[in-house]
């Protein structure tokens, strides 16, 4: 017999990385959701409480309740809190989501019923609202072209102001200028329109017009591009504008040619963000482009219709046929901004290098 | 030695004869100042380290050779500095023209995200409005071959700078300042971010580069000064918050066997930084 054998096994320690607690398996956490759930139910059918949101709300209340303490009594206070942590964060995506997809889901469903080809090829030209016929074509023309012109103002300029921000201002114009950009994102959009309708229709005599809404919807862009773009330029690191300097390459040149590049993605974002924010803006259209029924090529002169505003103005007529009328519009909309922020994207993308 | 060198096999570019005389030069970034009284002599082909610890001010010092000290808002220096004669403070001098003679090659390696290995290295000529395109491809391939990068990305030209591992990111910057062809390639610690392999491919490259440049490193590491430089310039500064002097410049195995000044043998032999 030799003494190893004789030694009593030493008694081994719990090892610290093992809890003595079990866990709580996944059916046992269905299980007690569903007891909890079940409890709720009952309580409707046996007695007075009713409604189906009311149902939904006390159905979740008791079902988190039943798995945390299911959760607590297994595994301990810790996971108890971790779980609870997790419930809400589930729950408040899930509430996200559900805003936005029942929107989403609710104006395609609506949309796609009233939708019918000639919906994009005809104007609301000599089309009553009782008539099934019409369409939005002079609506997205207008959009399009309120747009782009909102577009063509607001971006370079936003740009400037950002680049000046960001690399040349000092001092008191630059922080007065910062703190105007901060107030004019608080704008309501109708203030803006408000500002054009007295001061560019009215002021100076120059009538409703697509381009006054581009005026007044430029007012809007202005200080997101503006905010986004200075974001986007200050995180350009400042080792790539010392290299660029140190091969002796001005300060304009590299701002043009190696801050701007390296930044496009982010500001591509923030236009986008800012087209998509102001394409559904109806208040400024309202007092400046006001609404008309059949197609404006020319922007610079008279009413013009865009989709909004034709959405706004169907929505009140009394008659379902302009109520889905207003469903198609809405749709269109919003196919309307997803293609331009899909299209600004693969551009974006076309002129990156593949890594 | 300057015999020496002249006789060397090499092509020898008239720029690249240029030395840098720094004369009681001082720099300030705002209230602080960060060097006080630098007068060196930096030779042309020649190799000069200039090492000392954290905070003694070489790299500001490095930077007011070109320029590049007052790229720092509120930064500024005095004293003299001329390239080959001329003060590069002068008056009538354009910065921009300065750091076009007189590269640079920074701590970490800085390829702009933006461009593709190829337009990285010609970024310098092009954005300075040069556009001649088979020049332009020479001119690439040529730097690359110096910088011994060539041959690992001859084939993918296209591909983003960002690609590369950081060794091969920083012989790409390498490449990138030699490509414009200054007179004078300043190194700021240029393999403090890389492993022992990259460090020892950057070392060998230094030492293939100095027959056609002027070249002045900041090292923090004493070895790579004794392995690469001719000359060695020692920094210090007497306490923290206080402006850092050059203590003792002379050949480099001069001041790593028997230095003039005792801060010197101190810092050589490991006794402080």
């Amino acid at each position: 017999m030799s003494l190893v054998e004789e030694l009593p096994a030493p008694e081994l320690p719990a090892s610290p990385l093992s809890s003595k607690r079990g866990r709580l398996r996944r059916s046992q956490s269905i299980g007690a959701a569903a007891i909890g759930v079940a409890i709720a139910a009952v309580a409707f059918v046996l007695t007075p409480l009713q409604g189906r949101a009311d149902l939904v709300l006390v159905a979740w209340l008791f079902g988190t309740a039943a798995y945390l303490v299911a959760a607590g009594r297994v595994e301990g206070r810790r996971s108890l809190v971790d779980r609870l942590a997790g419930v809400f964060m589930v729950t408040a995506v899930a509430v996200c989501l559900i805003a936005l997809g029942s929107v989403l889901i609710y104006t395609i469903v609506r949309g796609a019923k009233a939708l019918r080809p000639d919906f994009f090829t005809h104007s609301m030209k000599g089309v009553g609202p009782r008539d099934t016929s019409g369409g939005a074509y002079h609506a997205i023309i207008g959009t399009l072209e309120e747009v782009l012109l909102a577009s063509v103002i607001s971006v370079p300029a936003g740009l400037l102001v950002a680049i000046y921000l960001t690399e040349y201002g000092t001092g008191v114009l630059a922080r007065a200028i910062s703190t105007m950009v901060d107030v004019m994102v608080g704008i309501p959009s109708v203030i803006a329109g408000l500002f054009i309708y007295a001061f560019w229709v009215l002021a100076l005599h120059q009538g409703f017009s697509g381009f006054a809404a581009a005026l007044a919807l430029s007012i809007l862009m202005l200080p997101i591009v503006v905010r986004s773009a200075e974001e986007m330029i200050k995180l350009v690191p400042s080792s790539l504008r010392e290299a660029s300097y140190a091969l002796g390459i001005a300060r304009w040149r590299t701002l043009l040619r190696v801050v701007l590049p390296t930044a496009s993605a982010g500001i591509t974002t923030g236009v986008m963000l800012a087209v998509a924010r102001v394409t559904g803006e109806t208040a400024p259209l309202l007092l400046t482009s006001f609404g008309f029924d059949s197609t404006r090529t020319n922007p610079f002169s008279g009413p013009e219709e865009s989709l909004p505003l034709f959405v706004f103005r169907q929505a009140s007529s009394a008659f379902d046929t302009a109520i889905d009328r207003a469903w198609a519009a809405a749709l269109t909309l919003i196919v309307v901004v997803v293609l331009l922020t899909v299209a600004a994207r693969l551009l974006t993308i076309r002129n990156q290098l593949k890594p | 030695m300057s015999s020496d060198i002249l006789a060397s096999t090499v092509a020898v570019r008239e720029a690249s004869m240029k030395r840098i005389e720094a004369v009681d030069v001082s720099a300030w970034y705002r209230k602080h100042k960060a060097i006080e009284g630098v007068t060196i002599t930096l030779e042309p082909k020649h190799v000069t380290a200039l090492i000392g610890p954290s905070g003694c001010g070489k790299s500001t010092f490095l930077r007011t050779l070109n320029r590049m000290h007052e790229v720092v808002p509120g930064a500024r220096a005095t004293g003299q500095v001329t390239l080959d004669g001329e003060d590069i403070y002068a008056s009538a001098v354009d910065p921009v023209a300065v750091r076009r003679a007189i590269g640079m090659v920074f701590q970490r390696p800085n390829p702009f995200p933006s461009m593709s290995i190829g337009d990285n290295v010609a970024a310098g000529i092009k954005l300075n409005g040069r556009h001649d395109k088979a020049a332009m491809k020479d001119i690439v391939e040529r730097s690359l071959k110096l910088a011994g990068l060539w041959d690992e990305v001859s084939d993918r030209l296209d591909r983003p700078g960002g690609s590369l591992s950081g060794g091969q990111q920083q012989r790409l910057c390498i490449a990138r300042a030699i490509a414009v062809e200054p007179a004078v390639l300043l190194m700021d610690e240029p393999c403090s971010a890389l492993d022992p392999m990259s460090t020892l491919r950057i070392e060998d490259l230094i030492s293939e580069l100095k027959d056609r440049y002027t070249i002045v490193i900041v090292t923090h590491n004493m070895q790579q000064a004794a392995r690469v430089s001719e000359t060695t310039a020692f920094f210090n500064l007497d306490a923290a918050g206080e402006p850092g002097r050059m203590v003792e410049v002379g050949p480099t195995t001069k001041i790593f066997t028997k230095p003039d000044d005792e801060r010197t043998e101190a810092y050589i032999t490991g006794r402080f930084g």
